[in-house]
């Protein structure tokens, strides 16, 4: 008992097939506006669905409880979630989004090789492997990134010692293990088994060491790896649509990840491979204490409404004290007054990329307004005001003045061109990278430490007194 | 299909995705990944596929983790993309800025 109504790798699956990824390109290509990025969504999920019921409507397509439960299981999931998620949140579910997308493919791959015939030939074993291997080490990875996001487990980068050389032995076990299945006439299923842990193992080793800020590099690329594991899988079920579609995600992941490594100045394998800030911040010499300001909400307040210009540099601070309706707030009393005010965002704030456009988007700051680095810095010296919210290393002069600096090179908000500086911090620790913000000793800064979301409001009734 | 048909597929693929998600500005960077994920959950094909020859219970589990966790990444992915655009296209223009509070 069986649909049966369209033949796999017939024309007309295939017909449909392509129109379900053209449709993936279109949406795609609508994304390119926040105007239109909504509509370019919707036109994606048509193309989803034709795929879907394509698929369904295949010849050979059986057991329907196991499909129609599984279906009803994953669309309650995705759908609670979807509806529940706050968008502070929203690293953690795209983590776990890549997560399930990897293990969805881990495991195909493994019902694949389950069904292999004796003479599997290479060009669909190959794939099998690759889809095995890059979707166990993508579904633990992001479990793990999820696990810091949502601070399960400490966020802190974690060293192991000896862990390179664990790494290495690994990915050379896990190599020789393919090698071995793709050789043998008749492959082992204990040995595939060994194949999936042992890139499950891997998985978990290369994310626990790295540090929250350097998750958005993470994500991006285990967007990219469970985009590429699609691809394989396509491969080896001779399917264009996942082919296309996992490609595409592969291609999204990949930008994402360079150019948040551009924003950090930093390459994949130093992310990868060496824990940053878990450097000693010795050289920091945390005892010595340098002159700085601080001021109250009241005299910030002064400062802001009598500036004609404020630029805001959100900062992952700003999601960790859900600050953006009360920073929104605070906007919107300068506004009254006549004060021009943007936001500065750089790349790498916040989580995940686009992070604090997204957070300040569902307080209703116009997309207008969110200004990229390279847009807003040519501004900066004519800045009145600007306002550092919750970020810390990517205002950090030393970027540039410091040759020695663990972050030189970084390209940073030059908030240290503003005439004048406020930053709202609970404390003057420094930040991720273990190193003190020169920013917060120069004699035009003024630091207000409080929690962002309370300052932000003292302000803006502040503002409203005035 | 043969390998270098899909080898073909698989590369201009490749150079479409990057042209097309180059044109993507940051401030649309993180809807991009979600919409992504939902585009993954194009593997739950593989398992629909799957499920069609599983025997036995542990290919039957295997079936129905796998299309689960797709329809996760379609449904979720597609839904919450659509709820933080939506966050981006209910702004009013800068110029009919209605903001005009006199203090």
């Amino acid at each position: 008992m069986s649909a049966a109504v369209i033949e796999y790798g017939g024309d007309l699956s295939v017909l449909l097939y392509v129109l379900s990824f053209s449709l993936f390109i279109f949406g795609l290509m609508r994304g390119t506006h926040p105007r239109t990025a909504k509509r370019g969504n919707l036109i994606a999920a048509v193309g989803m669905a034709i795929a879907v019921v394509t698929t369904l409507l295949l010849d050979g397509v059986g057991n329907w409880g196991v499909i129609i439960g599984g279906l009803a299981v994953g669309t309650a999931v995705g759908y609670i979630a979807s509806v529940r998620v706050q968008m502070t949140e929203m690293p953690q579910m795209v983590a776990l989004y890549n997560g399930v997308g990897g293990g969805a493919v881990a495991l195909i791959a493994w019902s694949e090789f389950r069904h292999a015939p004796i003479d599997f030939p290479l060009e669909e074993f190959v794939p099998v492997l690759f889809a095995a291997v890059i979707g166990s080490v993508s579904f633990w990875g992001s479990n793990v990134a999820f696990a810091k996001l949502q601070d399960l487990i400490p966020t802190k980068p974690i060293a192991v010692p000896g862990q390179q050389i664990i790494n290495a032995l690994l990915l050379v076990g896990v190599i020789a293990a393919c090698v071995v299945l793709a050789s043998s006439d008749d492959p082992s299923e204990g040995l595939f088994i060994g194949l999936l842990i042992a890139a499950a193992i891997l998985g978990n080793l290369v994310v626990l060491p790295i540090g929250g800020a350097d998750m958005p590099v993470v994500i991006s690329l285990l967007n990219a790896a469970t985009g590429l594991s699609a691809a394989a899988a396509g491969f080896s079920l001779d399917n264009v649509s996942l082919i296309v579609a996992g490609t595409l995600v592969g291609s999204s992941g990949t930008i994402l990840t360079l150019e948040m490594a551009t924003a950090m100045n930093r390459s994949i394998p130093n992310i990868l491979f060496a824990g940053f800030g878990g450097a000693p911040a010795a050289a920091g010499a945390p005892g010595e204490e340098r002159p700085h300001t601080s001021i109250g909400a009241q005299d910030a307040a002064i400062k802001l409404a009598y500036a004609d210009s404020v630029v805001i540099v959100p900062g992952y601070g700003l999601a960790v004290a859900q600050a953006q309706h009360a920073v929104k707030e605070m906007a919107n009393e300068l506004e009254k007054r006549g004060v021009d005010v943007n936001y500065a965002i750089h790349p790498v704030a916040g989580r995940m990329p686009g992070h604090m456009n997204v957070l300040l988007a569902e307080a209703d700051v116009p997309y207008e307004k969110l200004r990229e680095m390279e847009d807003i810095n040519p501004e900066m010296p004519r800045t009145d005001v600007a306002v550092i919210i919750g970020a810390n290393d990517v205002t950090n002069p030393a970027a540039k003045n410091d040759p020695d600096s663990p972050i030189a090179g970084m390209p940073i908000i030059e908030a240290n061109e503003a005439k004048q500086v406020i930053v709202i911090k609970r404390s003057m620790s420094p930040g991720f990278a273990g190193i003190d913000n020169d920013l917060f000793y120069l004699p035009n800064t003024d630091m207000l430490f409080a929690d962002a979301k309370a300052a932000a409001g003292e302000i803006a009734a502040a503002i409203e007194d005035l | 299909m043969d390998l270098v048909t899909e080898l073909t597929i698989f590369v201009l693929s490749a150079f479409v995705g990057f042209v097309v998600i180059s044109k993507v500005p940051a401030t649309l960077h993180t809807p991009l990944m979600s919409q992504t994920n939902a585009i993954h959950g194009i593997v739950m094909l593989g398992g629909l596929i799957v499920a069609g020859f599983a025997e036995g219970a542990l290919e039957l589990v295997i079936a129905f983790i796998a299309i689960a966790f797709g329809a996760i990444n379609i449904v979720g992915g597609f839904m919450v993309t659509d709820r933080m655009l939506g966050m981006f296209v209910r702004k009013p223009k800068p110029a009919d800025d209605p903001e005009e509070v006199p203090k």
